[in-house]
């Protein structure tokens, strides 16, 4: 019986990391699903940008606000994951404070803990207030009614109670230290947790015991439940953000992709001694699809920068066609995306490894013509990313599937695009009058 | 001031057996409108005044392909960059200049994967380096002290980190350059690019030029300075919208710096 809570621990923990590893695999399979891209080049400048992006936050602060909170929360749950670390170890040990024989460096970095557990506290409070008292714009917009705002609140509701769980076991420790119980070694100072002083008045230690138990267990068994909400929110982004820099688009940004089998046909046609009536090659493979109409045709970068969004939406408020009352939603083209991708990684999955067609796909179902045709491709959305997603390559590859599979242009842009195949101009000009202006007045 | 403008062709200068320092790649906008043809000839005149070699292709020269790319039409995009590098490589083609950050996206980072390697540069940016040569002078005191606003084109800001060329000219010419609160690579598109020139907007509550030219007219402006034909089109017309054309001219670099050297 003594070692009923080890055991007990070891099998939460177990249990915990395995369904997170599910997820994980699940996760890698869905954006496998996506089509090819060799990002193997570069490597110095990917690790660059990681750090500098990710792990540096650069981004962040262009909106100095909402950027210091983040660093104050990012930060607070990277040092606070030190604790974790001896919280585990002392669970399947069944040791106490395991690391207290660092002496002051321990006072220091449990002291360290608190004070930014306040801080994290502070943080969360006023992300909780700018999106439900303040109601910034960009947090109530129509795709975040539902599902998308509920679940920015959970997370919010999640690491408040984790950092007041993190006090609470702190606090009763410190009374458990002054009254001498045994096992609770003098170790660790605490700064914030002693002013909670007056919630155990006149507690035994019996009681004191009781509660620091509650607080430890139910802090190590949240961060194990906030570990596998992450699959299921848009706070994936707190893991995938690394990865997703990596990946990060290294090109200017005005150089979109030049599609290859597109260049394949027209040297082809551009080349005089080819044989127009050749009969394709027997081992010709089946020609791709122009652009993308669902998430399959994206690529694996595109589909991991679906996953990767959070959703906070400085895409959207930068959009010039989002700012002027058009449909368009960067972020909802992330979230649209995502959405259509767990649909079909669940049909996958239930249909034994192979897609039944389920009579939907991304364009149309999920993103509308309309919102396709009213971005400008100004990389306004692109640029105020703070983790590198690229809305833009997503619409750019929808249209060119309206365009080259359906022929679905608006009739103005059929126009202009006639104008250029006749005469060299997206108006309708002689290509031959193309130095008239020397001479005009 | 004579009607005619001297500009050779890359046909006239191959047949005489030389070479220009550099191509003028004119661009659709800047050879058929009317209001961007006046940039054109503003930035040819700074070229004779300079004594640069240059030429154009003049009817060799046709649409880069950019709106047809943005459109979703890469057939034919690739047929134009396919066509016209035919032509640029057939003349040896080094360097290229141009006032059109559309074409000069284009052709500097997507004809290069089609076999088109050339040296582009925009013309704020050469025009930047002939005042530094002290080929253009920049004497005149017309724009001093005058209230200067900049556009950054999307195309030559965001999509090509070209930001201070334009504001340095600007600088050159003792204006007053004022920012808008949307500036650099936070700058606001002017609702044109991604092929919207070509079509009516989608349905909203505001057109984007007019929201931009807002944002241009709370500077209190004399002039807003554009980089590109077609920014210049729609502040023009945000401009003509907000009746304020009395008040605030809309121009080219190009132009201010022709202005100032009395072209």
């Amino acid at each position: 019986m003594e070692y009923l809570p080890n055991i007990l621990f070891g099998i939460v923990l177990i249990a915990g990391i395995g369904f997170f590893a599910r997820n994980v695999k699940r996760l890698s399979k869905s954006i496998k699903l996506g089509k090819d891209i060799d990002l193997s080049d570069n490597k110095p400048l990917r690790w660059k940008n990681m750090a500098r992006i990710a792990l540096g936050q650069t981004k962040m602060v262009v909106r100095p606000i909402a950027g210091i909170l983040h660093i104050i929360v990012y930060l607070g749950f990277i040092i606070i994951n030190i604790e974790v670390l001896e919280i585990i170890i002392d669970g399947i040990l069944g040791t106490h404070r395991v690391f207290s024989p660092l002496g002051v460096l321990y006072d220091v970095l449990i002291a360290a803990f608190e004070i930014l557990a306040v801080l994290v506290i502070v943080g969360i409070l006023a992300f909780w207030v700018r999106r439900n008292i303040i109601r910034l714009q960009r947090f109530i917009k129509p795709e975040m009614k539902g599902w998308p705002k509920r679940d920015a609140n959970l997370i919010l509701y999640f690491e408040l109670i984790l950092m007041g769980l993190f006090l609470v076991m702190n606090a009763a420790d410190y009374q458990l230290q002054l009254k001498g119980a045994a096992h609770y070694v003098q170790a660790g100072s605490f700064p914030v947790s002693q002013f909670l002083a007056p919630l155990f008045q006149g507690m035994s230690i019996g009681d004191l015991i009781l509660v620091e138990r509650s607080a430890w267990w139910l802090h190590i068994m949240g961060i194990l439940f906030f570990l596998n909400y992450l699959y299921y929110s848009k706070h994936l982004h707190i893991l995938l953000a690394f990865p997703n820099t990596y990946y990060g688009n290294l090109r200017p940004k005005g150089q979109f992709r030049n599609l290859e089998a597109v260049t394949k046909e027209v040297k082809l046609m551009m080349d005089p001694s080819a044989d127009p009536f050749a009969a394709p090659a027997e081992d010709a493979p089946v020609p791709d699809k122009f652009g993308a109409s669902d998430v399959m045709d994206l690529s694996w970068v595109q589909l991991l920068n679906a996953y990767t969004c959070t959703e906070c939406g400085r895409c959207t408020s930068e959009c010039p066609a989002n700012q002027t009352g058009k449909k368009l939603s960067p972020r909802k083209i992330m979230m649209d995306t995502r959405d259509r991708l767990e649909e079909v990684e669940k049909n996958i999955r239930l249909n034994k490894g192979t897609f039944v067609a389920d009579g939907k796909q991304l364009l149309g179902d999920y993103i509308s013509h309309e919102e396709l045709w009213a971005c400008t491709s100004c990389n306004a959305c692109v640029e105020a990313c703070p983790i590198s997603i690229d809305p833009l390559s997503i619409i750019m590859d929808m249209r060119q599937y309206l365009v080259m599979e359906q022929s679905a242009a608006p009739s103005d842009l059929n126009n202009m695009m006639g104008n250029i195949e006749n005469n060299g101009a997206p108006w309708p000009f002689n290509q031959m009058d193309r130095l008239n202006w020397t001479n005009e007045s | 001031m004579s009607s005619e403008l001297k500009v050779p062709t890359m046909a006239e200068l191959f047949a005489a057996g030389q070479q220009p320092e550099v191509l003028f790649w004119v661009g659709c906008a800047g050879s058929f409108d009317d209001r961007a043809k006046k940039i054109t000839k503003a930035f040819v005149k700074l070229l004779h005044r300079a004594k640069v070699s240059f030429a154009v292709l003049g009817t060799e020269e046709s649409c880069s392909g950019d709106p047809a790319k943005r459109a979703g039409n890469e057939f034919l995009f690739q047929m134009q960059a396919v066509t016209n590098i035919e032509v640029m490589n057939a003349y040896a083609v080094k360097k290229v200049v141009t006032a059109c950050p559309h074409c000069f996206n284009t052709i500097k980072n997507e004809y290069p994967g089609l076999g088109g390697n050339y040296e582009v540069v925009h013309h704020t940016q050469f025009l930047k380096q002939l005042v530094a040569d002290g080929r253009i002078r920049l004497e005149g005191g017309r724009f001093k002290g005058k209230r200067i606003t900049y556009h950054d084109p999307c195309y030559l800001g965001r999509a090509n980190d070209i930001y201070e060329a334009p504001r340095e000219l600007i600088k050159k010419l003792d204006a007053e350059l004022v920012e808008m609160k949307n500036c650099r690579k936070k700058g606001l598109c002017c609702g044109a690019g991604g092929a919207q020139m070509f079509k009516e907007p989608e349905k909203g509550d505001k057109d984007i030029n007019v929201e931009r030219t807002e944002q241009a007219l709370e500077t209190r402006p004399e002039v807003i300075a554009a980089a590109c034909p077609f920014c210049n089109t729609m502040m023009t017309d945000g401009v003509k919208n907000k009746e304020k054309e009395a008040a605030v001219a809309v121009m080219d670099i190009a132009e201010l710096l022709a202005q100032a050297e009395d072209l």
